[in-house]
């Protein structure tokens, strides 16, 4: 992380992250244009600002966070300022600022989860994961193993509640889950 | 129509009626849109498509079909507020962002039987006269939004999109637009605000709703899942019949979803009043777990005040009553000073502490605040770090009451409902469960400094301890 101290600098600062090695670094290509423009001509005229959110996505689905660079790419594409751009990335926490895992874990937290034993499902999963529980907070909410194999983060409600405790891992939902379902988690994404 | 069999272990119970459920979990079904048309899907739509929009409008307020997005608004009367002589575009979404915690109903639709929803919205945006139509999905849906795309592109194939659908002169886009966790976008003018690309804060409203000034300046109509969903039925049984089943003031059947300390916690639609909350935790659910009883119950997603299980209630005619002899209608929880909401009811038992519960949700709430208000934006975390106080036993007696003045002071000065969303909590679990918050407290506490610059403070005021 570079110290910066000035917030709006610290804001666009780019945090390292060991994940990054798993995914390409941001780099515009005729393909993603052509996707781009195809989101912006979903909206009706005139209104391709409104491609902000759907643009962060794809971006984010395939460079795993939004960098810098991509913000002023993502702006270009939607006819917005950067500033704009940013305001809404920082808005979302579904939207990385900072790379994710190779497997990108969510554990649901809400009430229903917790009463099933979602917290200590996260425990275990950190801890199972080399995760340290105490390098999360509400500013840093995602928690990132030094290979970069995975990255844990405890979200608010999966809706999925009667099936609790919920984990998702990338897109793929796990609900009851227990101790050993964890290993069973665990094995099937780890190569 | 084919028999309907469910897969094993997943039947319905005996006291169910499914109808927007009819195919969760139903054998051989899938979400293809082959599937759908095989089961005698997008006739209604041919039906409504020859008929005068203003007819399906009357036929909507003619079955009291009330909203299930958690406010309980009739749904036709909604769709009236289009200022009249209106020459915008007029836009319709359907709220798919079910974020509301406790709330689980949305996703098997969406998942299981997304061309359903697709004809109630088609119906819908005829009705209402819209030709762009957004489904904004939260985006923890993945899979979902993959189904509801392919299901959106196999439908414009058909012609039940695009141009003069059906041969009917009628033409209607709808995308997807995907949301990225945020619990306030549920929030229909925040959820505007995210589709045209801003920050998603709720707007203020009144004066202006949704429904005259909303998706880039023009009449928007926002309706949930289960609603537009609903729609649909409205246009297969005819408004008069819809209207007679269930409750008189929120017909129809509601799918309650159940979590937390119950033997079968899962999915039930009912219909409306016909059964007790006794009925539906003890017959349907299976009771509590082995050796517990039920404590407390929140019937209507978080935001709803919980109930405790041992107050002694009083019936309409003055007869004494429990929370299990209340029926499962909007009017008559409401009725018992709580809500039916989303119908997301969270059961806990006599091993639950009620500040952890609160303090749960708490976190919830602190976290989700978009933080546009005062109020909301500073007192959802204080009232967090008041119950973490308790629990961690530093609090004293006197924060109970400060607790719940917080909460006071956020409820009805805030942009959005989400300031009553997170008061009501607080102040139910104080009404109900008082004891238990005191029970944590020392009066010793009160001297304690709790911060940093009290302890610095501390160290040139007094004697250190
Ligand atoms: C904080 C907040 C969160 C909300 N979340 C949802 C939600 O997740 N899903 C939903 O359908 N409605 C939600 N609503 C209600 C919507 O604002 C809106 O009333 C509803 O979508 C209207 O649909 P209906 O008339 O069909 O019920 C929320 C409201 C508030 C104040
Ligand atoms: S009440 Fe809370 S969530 Fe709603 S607009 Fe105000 S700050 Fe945002």
């Amino acid at each position: 992380m570079s110290d910066t101290s000035n917030p709006i600098e610290a804001l666009a600062a780019h945090h390292d992250s060991p994940g990054e090695p798993f995914y390409p670094k941001f780099a515009t290509s005729p393909k993603l244009i052509k996707e781009a423009k195809k989101l912006v001509a979903l909206y009706p005229e005139g209104k391709a600002q409104s491609a902000v959110l759907p643009i962060i996505h794809l971006v984010q689905k395939q460079f795993g966070f939004i960098s810098d660079e991509s913000q002023q790419w993502i702006a270009e594409m939607c006819k917005s300022s950067v500033i704009h751009v940013a305001g809404v990335v920082s808005f979302y926490p579904g939207i990385h600022r900072k790379c994710p895992g190779k497997n990108h874990v969510r554990v649901c937290r809400t009430l229903s989860c917790a009463l099933g034993g979602g917290e200590e499902m996260f425990a275990l999963l950190c801890d199972k994961m080399g995760i340290d529980t105490k390098s999360m907070s509400d500013d840093e909410p995602v928690g990132i193993s030094a290979d970069g194999i995975w990255s844990i983060e405890a979200v608010e409600c999966l809706a999925n509640c009667g099936f609790g405790p919920n984990v998702m891992v990338n897109d793929k939902l796990y609900s009851q889950v227990g101790e050993a379902k964890i290993d069973e988690i665990i094995a099937a994404h780890s190569n | 129509m084919s028999k309907i069999n469910y897969l094993p272990g997943k039947e319905p119970h005996p006291s169910e009626t499914r109808r927007i459920f009819r195919n969760v979990d139903r054998e051989g079904y899938n979400p293809s849109i082959e599937c759908f048309i095989e089961d005698g899907g997008y006739k209604l739509l041919a039906d409504a498509l020859k008929k005068q929009p203003s007819e399906i409008i009357d036929e909507v307020k003619k079955s009291g079909l009330r909203g299930r997005g958690g406010a309980g608004f009739p749904t036709g009367v909604k769709w009236t507020f289009i200022p009249r002589g209106n020459t915008k575009p007029v836009y319709l979404i359907c709220n798919c962002d079910e974020s509301e915690p406790g709330t689980f109903k949305d996703r098997f639709v969406v998942h299981q039987d997304p061309h359903q929803l697709i004809e109630g919205m088609i119906i819908s945006c005829f009705a209402v006269g819209a030709h762009f139509g957004v489904v904004y999905m939260r985006e923890e849906f993945p899979e979902a939004a993959k189904i509801m795309q392919k299901a959106l592109d196999d439908a414009k194939s058909k012609n039940f999109l695009g141009k003069d659908i059906l041969g009917s002169g009628f033409d209607l886009e709808i995308i997807l637009h995907r949301g990225a966790g945020a619990y306030i976008c549920g929030e229909e003018t925040s959820l505007i605000n995210s589709i045209e690309g801003l920050r998603p804060y709720p707007r203020i409203k009144p004066p202006f709703f949704p429904a005259a000034i909303g998706l880039y300046g023009c009449p928007t109509i926002v309706n949930n899942v289960e609603s537009l969903c609903q729609v649909r039925q409205v246009m297969e049984m005819g408004g008069e019949v819809f209207a007679q089943t269930g409750a008189p003031r929120s017909p129809g059947t509601r799918i309650i979803g159940v979590s937390g300390d119950v033997k079968r916690p899962g999915y039930y639609e009912v219909v409306s009043g016909s059964i007790t909350f006794g009925e539906l935790l003890n017959d349907l659910c299976g009771g509590p777990k082995e050796g517990r009883s039920f404590k407390a119950i929140i019937p209507g997603g978080s935001s709803s005040k919980v109930m405790r299980c041992d107050a002694q209630l009083k019936a309409a005619n003055g007869s004494p009553m429990s929370v299990f002899d209340i029926a499962l209608d909007l009017d008559s929880i409401a009725a018992h000073g709580s809500m039916s909401g989303s119908g997301g009811v969270i059961v806990m038992d006599d091993s639950r502490s009620m500040p952890k519960v609160l303090n749960n949700l708490n976190r919830f709430y602190a976290w989700e605040s978009c933080g546009q208000c005062t109020p909301c934006r500073e007192g959802n975390p204080w009232m967090l770090k008041l119950t973490n106080r308790m629990l961690s036993g530093n609090a004293a007696p006197g924060d109970v009451d400060l607790l719940k003045d917080v909460a006071d002071q956020i409820c009805g000065k805030t942009v959005c409902a989400f300031g009553e969303a997170c008061a009501w909590p607080t102040q139910a679990f104080i009404a109900k469960f008082r004891e238990e918050f005191v029970a944590l407290t020392e009066p010793i506490n009160a001297l304690k400094p709790h911060s940093d610059e009290a302890r610095a403070a501390r160290q040139f005021l007094g004697r250190e301890d």
